[in-house]
């Protein structure tokens, strides 16, 4: 586990790029903060709830099911957790 | 202390089956949409006059006939359900009245989709404790009327039918010591409410509540009995959605000599009948043999859990 709050942004895109892969096989390449998680990297809402769990273990930090909704772009979710890191 | 076993299981698919087409013309969605979000293909609709009683009445009668078991033998008739026409009566009194239980107690039980697997666990304590000889467990329910058709989440996700089990004495106890929790915190995740009764979920919730918390539910029931997950020769969850269903299978890395229970793809979500519906699937197509252990497990509204290592029958 990784406390997001030490992380550079850099950091917090390749370590979701990581997450990204392991869950849903997503290329590390198109993991870059404008892509949308539905369109442009097919990542459909139960899947995102696997990458948020994934993503509270990794960067030790809370994504309530309520934040999900704003999540729709990488850039959205490196924000969120660099945001919500203690 | 005795041992309490399953002696024989049976299940009620109701005639009338439909596919996606139908309800992803009407919420917007497709075929495709459907089937990535839950694995479902098709599911059972009870017909106007197939109530959910007429349903339990169905199983449990095969399940009798499957264990060699005489009606006027049962001690105890429990029915898990949540779709009863109304709070009162119960189903059970009826369904032991029609089934000629002339002998036995009833009662319904209330655990949305772990109502089974609850209701197994009492009933395996009543017949360890003496307080039965036999219980007849049912799961039985009629939840599409109570969905909204045209509602995009929810509408394809419910399917109507039963299941049962006979649960009797045994030499060697073949129901392991069950495991179950709750999580109340979330009680308005999964509701029937309003008139007419209408099923509102929060599914992305139930999602991550149940991916995360199943697989040390799974892991526990499995130590209690004394095996690893790999050990099983199959694991019956509730059949929710396939997607939940893969996830858990993963986290217990389930090698594939563990025989997976994907009934949901052809049953939808059929609550508290969809694990003795998916595990007297197993049993008749040969997937199974007697005395294999299976791990059952039960989830859903309340939040609600529970889940238990059997020897199938």
């Amino acid at each position: 586990m990784t406390t997001a709050s030490t992380l550079s942004r850099t950091e917090l895109i390749a370590g979701l790029a990581e997450v990204l892969e392991e869950v849903a096989g997503t290329p590390a390449d198109k993991v870059v903060p404008e892509a949308t998680f539905d369109g442009d990297l097919d990542v459909d809402s139960l899947t995102m709830v696997e990458v948020v769990v994934a993503c509270e273990e990794r960067f030790d930090v809370r994504i309530p099911d309520e934040a999900l909704e704003g999540l729709r772009t990488v850039g959205d979710a490196v924000d969120f957790i660099s945001g919500a890191a203690k | 202390m005795r041992g309490a076993a399953l002696l024989g299981v049976g299940s009620h698919r109701p005639a009338h089956r439909e596919d996606n087409r139908a309800i992803a013309e009407r919420t917007g969605s497709s075929d495709e949409w459907i089937r990535e979000r839950s694995g479902i293909v098709t599911r059972g609709i009870a017909a106007a006059d197939e109530s959910t009683v007429d349903m339990a009445v169905s199983a449990g009668g095969k399940a009798l006939a499957a264990s060699g078991v005489d009606a006027r033998d049962v001690g105890l008739v429990l029915l898990a359900t949540c779709s009863m026409p109304g709070p009162l009566p119960g189903g059970s009194p009826e369904v032991a009245h029609r089934l000629g239980a002339v002998e036995a107690g009833a009662s319904d039980i209330g655990a949305g989709c772990a109502g089974f697997t609850y209701a197994l666990a009492l009933a395996a304590d009543a017949v360890r404790a003496g307080s039965a000889e036999h219980v007849l467990v049912v799961g039985s329910e009629k939840l599409t009327p109570m969905v909204d058709p045209d509602d995009r989440g929810t509408a394809f996700l419910f399917g109507d039918g039963a299941g049962a089990a006979v649960v009797g004495r045994s030499e060697t106890d073949g129901i392991g010591r069950v495991v179950w929790a709750h999580d109340g915190g979330q009680y308005e995740r999964l509701v029937i409410d309003g008139s007419p009764l209408r099923l509102k979920m929060d599914g992305r919730a139930i999602y991550r509540w149940a991916t995360t918390t199943l697989p040390a539910l799974a892991r526990k029931a499995c130590a209690q009995a004394g095996i690893e997950p790999s050990e099983l020769a199959a694991f019956v969850p509730h059949q929710a959605n396939l997607r939940i269903t893969e996830s858990v299978v993963k986290a217990l890395a389930l090698p594939d000599s563990v025989v997976v229970a994907r009934d949901v793809v052809d049953s939808g979500n059929t609550s508290a009948a969809s694990v003795p519906l998916a595990l007297t699937r197993l049993v008749e197509e040969g997937s199974v043999r007697r005395g294999d252990p299976v791990l059952l497990l039960g989830f859903g509204a309340g939040l609600t859990a529970a889940g238990s290592v059997v020897r199938c029958p």
